[in-house]
């Protein structure tokens, strides 16, 4: 166990400074959630960034991963890679569906469509309750 | 693998010095040539579990991400409705019990008894805090009819709800509080357990059952509760940072 080799006071050091960290990135991730970066998106892109700063930091130096067996590090990383491979195929699919499209939501202007107009298929949708 | 019937008897617990010649330590087990092998081995364990709940709340953030590309403005409007400085607030309680838990760690492998009691008592007090809060939003949500499904009640959205060519009116408001009440509640189950596990903990260590070389069980409810403080990491922007 190679943290053994460490000095106590100095660990406790790190973790301080782990901490201070984490608490200045919590500060700053607030404070650009009230900047407008130009797009929704932007905005989400760097409240992510700065989480996923956040998240590594927990991970090597509250979790060890830093110091630990690398078979550890490797398992997380797993995880997260398959994560990855999940979010990316859901988006892929997301972006080839055009009917997925939040159709039933009214833009600025549009009228309530008739239900009769725009649909011929099945007559009369069996109303729900 | 076996081991033959002689041998149980010259050794009742199964397990005599380790392979450096220590004396035995009552934690060893004895299918582990070392407290050390045995502490990698529990720990890779941990790590498995671990990243098998990141894919439990990864299926939740996917899903939670389609249905926000779905719904994009009633999700915006849905987000207004949560508290920002809360959850600020329960960002710093769980990264601050995210400090004390790792202290106490610490403080377990360096054989301070009385330390690592004290931590796991400050890592408690965090999580009740956190709790204490989320009972507050929970509560206030509650009474505004801000509710999953048809549960959801909230009168004053902006954008009305439109039957869709299949007769059903789908609602993105409802939607993101279904989201929002799955995860922080998952979430909050994973604190429960967790006040459970750090209790345990402190009880134990108060007995003086870990130091140097067994603080096993320390070191993996550390990993828990560090895992609980990631996830937040990323569900405090998602629902609370995005207007």
């Amino acid at each position: 166990m190679s943290e053994h080799t460490q000095n106590p006071k100095a660990e406790a050091a790190v973790y301080l400074k782990t901490l201070i960290a984490l608490l200045i990135l919590t500060g700053i991730t607030v404070g650009a959630s009230y900047i407008h970066f130009g797009s929704g998106a932007a905005n989400v892109v760097v409240a992510l960034t700065i989480a996923t700063i956040k998240a590594i930091l927990v991970a090597l130096f509250f979790m060890h991963l830093l110091h630990d067996k690398p078979v550890n590090g490797l398992i997380a990383a797993a995880g997260f890679i398959f994560l990855g491979l999940f979010l990316m195929f859901t988006l892929l699919d997301f972006d080839s569906r055009n009917d997925y499209q939040p159709r039933n939501l009214p833009t600025v202007a549009a009228p309530p469509a008739a239900p009769a107009a725009t649909s011929p298929a099945p007559a009369p949708t069996p109303e729900k309750h | 693998m076996s081991t033959s019937p002689v041998d149980l008897q010259h050794d009742p617990h199964g397990h005599g010095d380790d392979a450096h010649g220590h004396p035995e330590d009552p934690h060893h087990q004895h299918h582990f040539t070392t407290m050390e092998q045995q502490f990698d081995t529990s720990k890779i364990g941990m790590w498995l579990f671990l990243a098998t709940e990141v894919l439990l709340f990864g299926g939740l953030f996917v899903g939670f991400g389609m249905m926000q590309a779905r719904f994009p403005e009633q999700f915006k409007e849905a987000h207004e409705h949560l508290q920002r400085p809360l959850g600020a607030l329960n960002t710093v309680v769980l990264l601050f019990s995210s400090w004390s838990m790792v202290m106490g760690v610490l403080a377990a492998r360096t054989n301070q008894r009385k330390k690592l009691v004290i931590f796991m008592i400050i890592t408690i007090v965090c999580a009740c805090i956190f709790l204490g809060v989320k009972y507050f939003e929970y509560s206030h949500k509650f009474e505004e009819g801000l509710l999953p499904g048809h549960f959801y009640t909230h009168h004053g959205d902006k954008i009305p709800l439109v039957r869709d060519a299949n007769g059903n009116t789908p609602n993105g408001y409802a939607t993101f509080f279904s989201f929002y009440f799955m995860m922080t509640g998952l979430h909050g189950i994973h604190i429960l357990v967790g006040i459970g596990l750090l209790a345990w903990i402190a009880i134990r260590g108060n007995r003086g059952e870990f130091n140097s070389s067994y603080y096993t069980p320390v070191d993996l409810v550390g990993l828990y509760w560090h895992l609980v403080d990631l996830i937040w990491i990323y569900l405090f922007p998602l629902y609370y940072l995005i207007s």
